[in-house]
């Protein structure tokens, strides 16, 4: 069942005034309502991409098409929470409503609302520096939530946990994700994080920043800590691992 | 490490805890022997009091001429205050206008900092007497000159401290110009401003007395340093030092005001407000 992608990039580049090809002939075609990951190392364009497609940075050749014609809303989540540390958990929420004007009322709501997605509740007037990196980032994700956007972006937002904390946060994300038909694009540089959460893995390699594999993961989705030990998860990782490491012209064992 | 029951007295109210406090009753002790030093060295020396006068004795003339130095005291924090308020408004008001922009910050910087290097004894003179009519006008722009700066300078620090990942979450969010302002970059400013404010109350009542020094003016709204300048003249040097005192306590008395600003308004989220527990 093929349906129509929200977002399509084509042929895009990007090259930085110094002459560093950030991304070339990428293309991405973002299916509605899966996660998409972007795996690949440092410096392979992936954090580009995400800049291009929020309209934080330009890009240089190609053209980027969104199915609603421009009407889309999205969200991004930063590598780190990016907390207001003199604001509370509900205030930090509550900013995009804030800029947008959103009257008072219903920012409330949405923001209890965001908070209940995210299993903050308790919290709502605690402030960030009371909370754990885990917390933070939850606070984060319910900050992108909380404008219902059509496409959120996460930018390698649990790369500075720890293990337990990270497999807690992608588990609830697999459930969050299932629940409220969410769109995501994921990049990360852990293989596993991207084949435990996406529909779909796209493949970055480096110098310059480029796609090496798409490779669809037909496992059932949203899954359980289980199928980390799966034999079929293991399949996709080693996939992901070679397509790299071809790409790389190194090896690149899967203990990364 | 020193033992518990030294380093957090249990008993008693929180207050009087915290007089108790290492923090609070070691610089106390280290006053006092230092002015009963001071007071034996007097004594055993026979130093006569137009030199050195003992502590007592300063304390004995602050009683005694405090109908004098009172209405003085008043005049120099008139002054003081005043240029702090006035150094506040427009110091956030032009560090606002300088993060504006790039330009605006590029062309008017340098005078502010021109500001700041003049030696305030130097335009003092020129102050007053362009203002000659209006006396405490004139020592308020001196302390002025002299308290504006750290203010504008530690503010506009301040404002472009924003963290980055913030300033897109701003941009993404179509945030415009007020907004970002608003809410993200005088929040973040804040911490910055209230450590140039701290500099800048010390900066207004040293300004103040400075300023007067060089009037020189006497009369019903003269300050404390007048009361210096006479007192050196007639050899009370006693008083002259009751003067000082006046001016160091009201130093240290701003000071612990604008921290005690500064804490109440940090208290919940920056960590220089904070107790920490290690």
């Amino acid at each position: 069942m093929k349906t129509r992608p929200i977002l399509t990039l084509e042929q895009v580049g990007k090259t930085y005034a110094n002459g560093t090809v950030a991304l070339q002939n990428f293309n991405l075609a973002v299916e509605p309502n899966t996660i998409t990951s972007l795996v690949g190392p440092s410096g392979c364009g992936k954090s580009t991409v995400l800049r291009i497609i929020s309209e934080l940075g330009d890009l240089s050749t190609g053209r980027m098409a969104w199915e609603s014609g421009g009407d889309h809303k999205l969200a991004y989540v930063f590598q780190e929470a990016a907390l207001m540390p003199w604001a509370t958990v509900m205030d930090n929420i509550r900013l995009p409503l804030k800029l947008a004007r959103v009257p008072k009322r219903q920012a409330l709501e949405l923001v209890s609302d965001a908070i209940a997605q995210v299993g903050l509740q308790g919290f709502e007037r605690v402030y960030p520096r009371e909370l754990s990196g885990g917390m933070q980032m939850r606070v984060s994700i319910a900050r992108a939530l909380v404008t219902r956007p059509n496409i959120l972006l996460m930018d390698e937002p649990f790369g500075a946990l720890d293990e337990m904390t990270r497999g807690k946060l992608n588990q609830d994300l697999l459930q969050l994700q299932h629940q409220r038909q969410l769109t995501i694009l994921f990049v990360t540089h852990s293989i596993y994080e991207a084949v435990y959460l996406a529909h779909r893995v796209v493949v970055m390699a480096s110098k310059p920043g480029r796609v090496v594999a798409d490779i669809a993961i037909d496992s059932p989705h949203p899954r359980d800590p289980d199928y980390r030990t799966s034999a079929q998860f293991n399949r996709y990782c080693r996939d992901v691992s070679h397509s790299l490491s071809e790409a790389m012209g190194e090896s690149l064992a899967l203990s990364l | 490490m020193l033992s518990p029951a030294l380093e957090q007295p249990k008993a008693g109210p929180k207050w009087v805890r915290s007089l108790l406090s290492p923090d609070i009753l070691a610089p106390i002790i280290v006053g006092l022997v230092l002015l009963t030093a001071w007071e034996l060295a007097v004594r055993i020396t026979n130093t006569p009091p137009y030199l050195l006068p003992g502590p007592l004795l300063i304390l004995q003339t602050l009683a005694t001429d405090w109908p004098t130095l009172l209405p003085s005291w008043f005049v120099t924090i008139k002054i003081a205050f005043t240029a702090l308020v006035a150094a506040t408004v427009s110091g956030l008001f032009v560090a606002i206008l300088f993060a504006q922009s790039k330009w605006i910050e590029r062309s008017f910087f340098p005078y502010a900092v021109l500001l700041q290097t003049t030696p305030i004894v130097a335009v003092a003179p020129l102050i007053i007497i362009w203002l000659k009519n209006n006396t405490f006008a004139a020592l308020v722009v001196c302390a002025w000159i002299v308290a504006f700066f750290p203010i504008v300078s530690n503010t506009v620090l301040g404002l472009h401290s924003a963290d980055p990942s913030l300033v897109n979450l701003f941009k993404l969010n179509q945030a415009n110009r007020w907004q970002t302002l608003w809410y993200l970059r005088l929040p973040t400013s804040l911490p910055y401003f209230l450590a140039g404010l701290r500099i800048s109350g010390g900066l207004a009542l040293i300004g103040a007395v400075v300023a007067e020094f060089v009037a020189g003016t006497g009369g019903a709204e003269s300050g404390l340093a007048y009361q210096i300048l006479i007192a050196g003249y007639n050899l009370q040097i006693p008083r002259m030092f009751a003067a000082l005192l006046l001016i160091t306590v009201s130093g240290i008395a701003i000071f612990a005001l604008l921290s005690a600003l500064s804490n109440v308004l940090l208290k919940d989220w920056h960590s220089s407000a904070m107790k920490h527990e290690n």
